[in-house]
C-alpha cells in the first residue's frame, strides 16, 4: 500500500511538472489555448495594472492587449531576455486610425513619389526589389513607451516598457528613391503617409514629415523586410519607413505615399500631436504652461533589466548574472553601468555583440553572493555622444521620452 | 508524453531561431490577408454607459478608456473635447456631459 501511495504522489507530481512544462513551452507558440485566460500585471504606481495577454491578432504570438481597435499591442518584457532582436510575431503594434486594410495585394501595391519632384513615380514592390538593397539593425520605440510610469499619470496608451523592439530592416535607401524622382530646388520637407485612414473622413489623416536633408541622409530607408521576412501586416506590410535613431511616430507603416514639400509641414500630426517641450529631457513641471513645443525627434539612451523584475527574490548562496538590454538612442552605446547600492557606486557591465549604433545591445554583470536583505539595483546607459540616462524621471503632458535610470528592488534570501 | 516532447521541441526551435547573420536574401513578398478582432465589447454600466457606447466605439474599443489611470473630471472633459476638436469625433453635444459623467464616476480621481 505505501508503494501505491508513493506512485500516486509521484504521478501527481509528474503530471503537475508536465503541465508546468507545457505551459512554458506554449509561451513560444502562437495561438495556444493555454494563453486564453492569461493576464499580466504591469508594475505601475496605480491601477489599472492588469492586462489581458492576447493571441488573437494575426501573425502575432502572445502580446499584452492595450487596445483591441485600432490595435495597441505591447511586447512582454521577457521577450527582450531572449535576444537583442525582437521576433516579428512579438514586435509591438501601434495604430492611430481604425481603418486599416486587412488585405494587401503585393502585385497591385504602388508607392507614389510626388510633389516637388521632376518626375512623379509609381513604384511596385518589384521595382524596389531591383534597387540596391541596404540593411540596418535599429530600435523602433514609441514616443510614449513607458508612459504608464509617469508621475503624475497622464492620459494616453498606458504602455509599460514594451512599446519598443529591435529588428534587422532590409530595403532601399529613401535617398535613392528620391533621387530617382529628382528633387526640385526649394524642397523643404518630405511627407509620408500610409494606407490607414481615419474612421471619420474629416479627421486628420496620419502623415509625418522629415526635413529634406534628413530624408536624403542615406540612412533613412524604406523597408520591405524585417528580420529576414516580409513585415507582419500590423507592423506595416508591405513597406515601412525606417528612421534610425528617431521615435517610431516617423516610421510610417503601410507606406504608399511620399510627397516632397516646398514648405514646412503644418499638418496636425507634425504641428500639434507628437510635440514635446523644447527643454532638456523634454521636461516641465506638472501644470507648467507657456512652454515652446517642438516636434519630437531623436531618441535618448535607455537600459533595462531583462532577467530580474522589481520585487524579485534572489538566492544569497550563489553568484548570479544580472543582464539586460540597452540602446543609445541616436548614437551607439558607450557604456552600461550597474549599481547594487541604489546609485552610490557603479560598475561597468560587459557589453554583448555590437550590431550597429541604432541596435539594442546586450549587457551583463556577474555579481558575487548577495548579502541577505533588500538591494536596490540600478542600470544606466551612456551613449557615444556622452549623454547618460538621468537619475530623475522627466515629465510632460503627453508622456513622451521617459528615459530615466531603471531601478529593480530585489530581496536576497 | 510524446506529444509533450514534440511541443517542447517546437518551442525551443522558436526560441532559438537565430536572426540571420550577414546579408539577408530578399524575402518573397506575398499578398497578405488577415482578420482583425472586432474589439466591439461595450462599456459596462448599463444605461449609464449609453452615451459613451453610442458615441465613442466607432473609432476605438472600450479597453483603451478602461485602461486609463484615474483622472480628474476636468482632465476627462479635456479628453472628450480633444476627441471632438482634434479627431473630429461626431459626438452629439447633448451627450458630452453624460460621457464626462460616466468617465468621472468610473475612472475619476475621487
Amino acid at each position: 500500500m505505501p508503494r501505491y501511495r508513493n506512485d500516486e504522489r509521484f504521478q501527481a507530481l509528474s503530471r503537475r511538472a508536465v503541465l508546468k512544462t507545457i505551459g512554458a513551452a506554449s509561451m513560444a507558440l502562437a495561438g495556444s489555448a493555454a494563453w486564453a485566460d492569461q493576464s499580466v500585471r504591469l508594475p505601475f504606481a496605480s491601477g489599472p495594472q492588469q492586462r489581458q495577454v492576447t493571441h488573437d491578432f494575426p501573425q502575432k504570438g502572445p502580446m499584452i492587449l492595450q487596445r483591441a481597435r485600432p490595435p495597441l499591442l505591447e511586447t512582454p518584457m521577457e521577450v527582450f531576455d531572449l535576444g537583442v532582436f525582437t521576433p516579428n510575431d512579438q514586435f509591438y503594434v501601434r495604430w492611430h486610425w481604425a481603418v486599416i486594410p486587412t488585405s494587401v495585394d503585393a502585385d497591385a501595391f504602388r508607392l507614389a513619389v510626388r510633389g516637388h519632384v521632376n518626375q512623379v513615380l509609381s513604384l511596385s514592390i518589384g521595382d524596389l526589389l531591383k534597387m540596391p538593397r541596404v540593411e540596418l539593425a535599429a530600435v523602433n520605440q514609441c514616443s510614449g513607451n513607458s508612459r504608464g510610469f509617469f508621475s503624475p499619470r497622464v492620459p494616453g496608451a498606458q504602455w509599460a516598457h514594451g512599446a519598443m523592439g529591435n529588428a534587422r530592416w532590409a530595403g532601399v535607401r529613401l535617398k535613392d528613391v528620391l533621387d530617382r524622382a529628382g528633387i526640385k530646388s526649394g524642397a523643404i520637407q518630405v511627407r509620408f503617409s500610409g494606407l490607414d485612414e481615419p474612421v471619420v473622413p474629416e479627421a486628420p489623416d496620419f502623415r509625418k514629415s522629415l526635413d529634406i536633408d534628413h530624408a536624403r541622409d542615406g540612412e533613412v530607408m524604406i523597408a520591405y523586410a524585417m528580420n529576414g521576412d516580409q513585415l507582419p501586416l500590423l507592423n506595416g506590410f508591405p513597406l515601412r519607413l525606417i528612421v534610425p535613431g528617431w521615435y517610431s511616430t516617423y516610421w510610417v507603416k503601410m507606406l504608399n505615399d511620399i510627397e516632397v514639400l516646398d514648405r514646412v509641414d503644418e499638418n496636425y500630426w507634425m504641428a500639434t500631436a507628437y510635440t514635446v517641450p523644447d527643454t532638456p529631457h523634454a521636461n516641465i513641471a506638472p501644470g507648467q504652461t507657456g512652454v515652446k513645443m517642438v516636434p519630437i525627434s531623436r531618441m535618448v539612451p535607455r537600459s533595462f533589466f531583462t532577467n530580474i523584475t522589481d520585487g524579485a527574490s534572489l538566492p544569497t548562496n550563489a553568484a548570479a548574472t544580472i543582464r539586460g538590454i540597452a540602446f543609445g538612442g541616436d548614437a551607439g552605446v558607450a557604456k552600461v553601468e550597474l549599481s547594487m547600492d541604489d546609485g552610490q557606486t557603479w560598475q561597468p557591465a560587459t557589453l554583448g555583440d555590437d550590431f550597429g549604433k541604432y541596435s539594442f545591445r546586450h549587457w551583463q554583470v556577474a555579481v558575487p553572493r548577495l548579502a541577505p536583505g533588500r538591494h536596490s539595483l540600478k542600470v544606466r546607459c551612456t551613449n557615444l555622444n556622452g549623454e547618460a540616462q538621468p537619475a530623475t524621471p522627466n515629465w510632460n503632458t503627453s508622456g513622451f521620452m521617459l528615459n530615466s535610470v531603471e531601478t529593480a528592488h530585489v530581496n536576497a534570501i | 508524453m510524446r506529444h509533450t516532447v514534440v511541443v517542447l521541441g517546437a518551442a525551443i526551435a522558436a526560441l532559438l531561431m537565430p536572426a540571420t547573420d550577414g546579408h539577408q536574401l530578399a524575402p518573397a513578398i506575398t499578398s497578405t490577408t488577415v482578420e482583425l478582432p472586432s474589439g466591439d465589447a461595450l462599456f459596462p454600466g448599463g444605461a449609464n454607459a449609453d452615451a459613451i457606447n453610442n458615441n465613442c466605439l466607432a473609432c476605438h474599443s472600450a479597453d483603451m478608456v478602461l485602461n486609463q489611470p484615474a483622472l480628474s473630471r476636468s482632465a476627462w472633459d479635456a479628453e472628450v473635447h480633444k476627441m471632438i476638436k482634434a479627431y473630429k469625433a461626431p459626438i452629439d453635444e447633448s451627450d458630452v456631459s453624460a460621457i464626462v459623467d460616466y468617465l468621472a464616476s468610473t475612472k475619476g480621481t475621487n
